[in-house]
């Protein structure tokens, strides 16, 4: 194993999928020259050159569609997005036609892309720069949303998402780059998309959480330990497909079940757990099924306003409280 | 800024519903046909003939499509391509086959010249199982992938960066092949186009990106919803240009061929405004209250079918019974066609989750 930076991890994964693939190319803001708005892409340029390393202009509509157009036609593109807030304007290539070009075709056309980069908030960056949009891709058929929390889950993952024949959305956060954590450094290490991971056992309560919101609920589990309340946390790692197995087979065997979202609450991924465990996992369940999420409110600036407004480990240790009757 | 009276403020330039405040808009001004003939283009007079069934193919399809979806054979959308049938064939005759061609949902025309049999593209626009797209698609989503048609796409200029995508990755891969994207005048108004425009400029992508400009956008005069010529937009991005008549083949084949050539060599995309009319409306429930009955007869008049017909005739190519055996052939074909797409099946109910994913047995979520 390897002590890796979260950035240094997904540059990892990247450097070999190009040294093995000639089709897989990365293009972006700010991606070449620049070496990267958040270092991912560093040193990629010097080692593949201004072919596969490319600057694009700041038209996410227009790269992205130029991505969902090469991928159709042989290449296997990553499409880096400064942030995913502002992929919003490539939307309609994400969701309009690269989930759907197969299926409107009848099968004539694949399409092979990647879309990553950061997603969410990070800080005081006011309302625009703030949302979580895993939810809402995971909406639409034909996407594979990936949303991972450590480095290592960030390169075995970003493996998989370049080789997968399909569209995939790789999410990362700004505030998680600089993140260290041990890496394989098995040859061709790889995480299959669609498989979430328990990352800490306990038998009071299972935490789902995944991103940036995995690490809140890690303090939140370390708090409660203290007092006695072991919780059991679920990665998830990829929001769809969703490794729903893991999740319920947790509740089984702790009967309670607090859902950490960084999106807004109505018909999120909170939601959505909360819906799958109430179906499959209802006789097993001790207390109704809670959720952390954002409230239903744009992001603010001020940092009073903006620590109340991100779920903390304090909102999760109530949520559990409450579930446990503590 | 002058004060005015409130009932005076007015925002998008008027039409045909108000006549005292700017009259009619016509459509498009047709620029000059191509005074060549078809040896000095370096066509044969076979390969003439073939433009004509080609055309005459389009439309007897389209027409014969018209009457199926009227007698409710199939719902959707239905676009019909009558009176641009010129722009796809003088196109494809001056491409070579594995050239890329990309289209809106105006699609039917470029799938028959791209491949799509009759039968393939009549039993798609019934969605059955037999349609070129398996009948997931439907009128708007013609596709013949290996014959390098990439399809019809339904969001209005959403198509145009897939289309430099396309380009870019034959530059990558050095194959030689160049792409071309047709649009409606409508879609020049997306910023999607643009954005593109932009990037294939600066990127030198080997890409023909043509407006099909049929004078209206849906309901709305070319005039009424954008500003300046179109063809002027490739100024803005220092892109070669043209302005071609789409109304005669043999205009769009000479300038689509040496553009084509151009691209070729250089890698360098090209911004092309083909100015055409359609005879149909938008769709099939569209009224045509935008234009009136006299101007789309001044298009009927100059039929880029009777034109080549007329042209044929003139210089010998065919008789006119050879042409009329052309004509019944293609008919029976296209009769053919409807028979095909009526008694062929629906798709079978398993095929609702098959060319979602591309691996065998994908996640679906319940």
């Amino acid at each position: 194993m390897a002590v890796l930076q979260f950035r240094e991890a997904i540059k990892h994964a990247i450097d070999e999928e190009m040294s093995r693939d000639e089709r897989v190319f990365v293009m972006g803001e700010e991606v070449a020259e620049y070496n990267g708005a958040y270092k991912v892409t560093e040193g990629l340029l010097d080692k593949y050159g201004y072919k596969r390393v490319i600057d694009t202009p700041i038209s996410e509509l227009g790269f992205a569609g130029l991505g969902v157009g090469a991928a159709m036609n042989g290449l296997r593109p990553i499409v880096e997005f400064m942030t995913f807030n502002f992929a919003v304007l490539a939307a309609d290539q994400i969701i309009n036609h690269a989930t759907k070009v197969k299926y409107m075709t009848g099968g004539q056309a694949d399409c092979p892309v990647v879309f990553r980069g950061p997603n969410a908030s990070a800080g005081q960056l006011g309302a625009t720069h703030s949302v979580a949009y895993d939810s809402m891709y995971a909406q639409f058929p034909g996407l594979k949303v990936i949303y991972v929390s450590e480095p290592n889950d960030a390169k075995g993952l970003m493996k998989s998402a370049i080789r997968d024949d399909n569209p995939v959305l790789f999410m990362e956060s700004e505030q998680m780059y600089g993140l260290k954590g041990e890496v394989s450094d098995e040859q061709d290490f790889i995480i299959p998309i669609g498989k979430g991971k328990i990352k800490r056992e306990g038998s009071d309560v299972t935490l789902v959480a995944h991103g940036k919101m995995y690490h809140i609920a890690v303090k939140a589990a370390e708090e409660l330990a203290k007092e006695g309340i072991e919780c059991e946390i679920i990665d998830p790692r990829t929001v769809k497909p969703l490794d729903v197995e893991l999740i319920l087979n947790s509740v089984k065997k702790t009967n309670r079940c607090i859902v950490v979202d960084e999106a807004h609450p109505f018909a999120g991924f909170a939601a959505e757990v909360g819906f799958l465990i109430q179906r499959e996992a209802f006789d097993y369940l001790d207390a109704p099924v809670l959720r952390v999420t954002l409230p239903d409110v744009n992001a603010p600036f001020s940092k009073s306003l903006f620590d109340l407004w991100l779920p903390g480990p304090k909102q999760i240790i109530d949520a559990v409280k409450q579930v446990t009757y503590k | 800024m002058a004060k005015k009276a409130k009932s005076d403020i007015s925002f998008a330039p008027t039409g045909m519903q108000s006549p005292e405040k700017g009259g009619v808009q016509k459509g498009v001004d047709l620029p000059p046909a191509t005074k060549k003939k078809h040896k000095s283009l370096g066509l044969s007079n076979d390969q003439v003939a073939d433009m004509y069934a080609q055309m005459y193919l389009q439309r007897r399809f389209e027409e014969r499509a018209m009457q199926q979806y009227q007698k409710g054979k199939f719902g959707g959308f239905l676009h019909l391509y009558i009176g641009q049938e010129a722009v796809s064939t003088g196109t494809v005759f001056a491409l070579q086959n594995d050239d890329d061609i990309i289209t809106a949902y105006r699609d039917h025309g470029w799938g028959l010249c791209r491949g799509i049999t009759p039968k393939s593209g009549m039993a798609e626009l019934f969605g059955k199982a037999t349609g070129c797209s398996k009948g997931k698609g439907g009128s708007m989503h013609f596709a013949n992938v290996k014959e390098h048609f990439w399809g019809g796409y339904g969001i209005v200029g959403g198509h145009i960066p897939i289309a430099s995508g396309l380009a870019f990755a034959n530059k990558y891969q050095a194959n030689g092949r160049i792409s071309t994207c047709f649009f409606g005048d409508g879609a020049v108004d997306q910023g999607a186009l643009h954005e593109t425009l932009n990037l294939a400029q600066l990127w030198k992508l080997p890409a023909i990106f043509v407006v099909e400009n049929n004078g209206y956008s849906m309901g709305t005069a070319a005039k009424r919803h954008t500003v300046a010529e179109i063809v002027d937009r490739a100024k803005g991005y220092g892109m070669k240009s043209a302005v071609i008549n789409g109304m005669d083949v043999f205009s769009v084949y000479e300038k689509m061929k040496e553009i084509a050539d151009d691209v070729r060599e250089h890698s360098e995309p090209w911004f092309v405004e083909i100015r055409t009319y359609r005879y149909r409306g938008h769709s099939m429930s569209d009224p045509q209250k935008y234009r009136t009955k006299e101007e789309l007869e001044e298009y009927q008049s100059i039929d880029p079918i009777e034109r080549l017909k007329a042209y044929i005739l003139k210089e010998g190519i065919r008789s006119e019974a050879d042409l009329k055996a052309v004509e019944d052939g293609i008919e029976q074909e296209v009769l053919d066609a409807v028979t095909f797409a009526d008694e062929s099946p629906f798709p079978e109910d398993s095929e609702l989750y098959e060319d979602m994913f591309v691996e065998e047995n994908p996640y679906f979520h319940v």
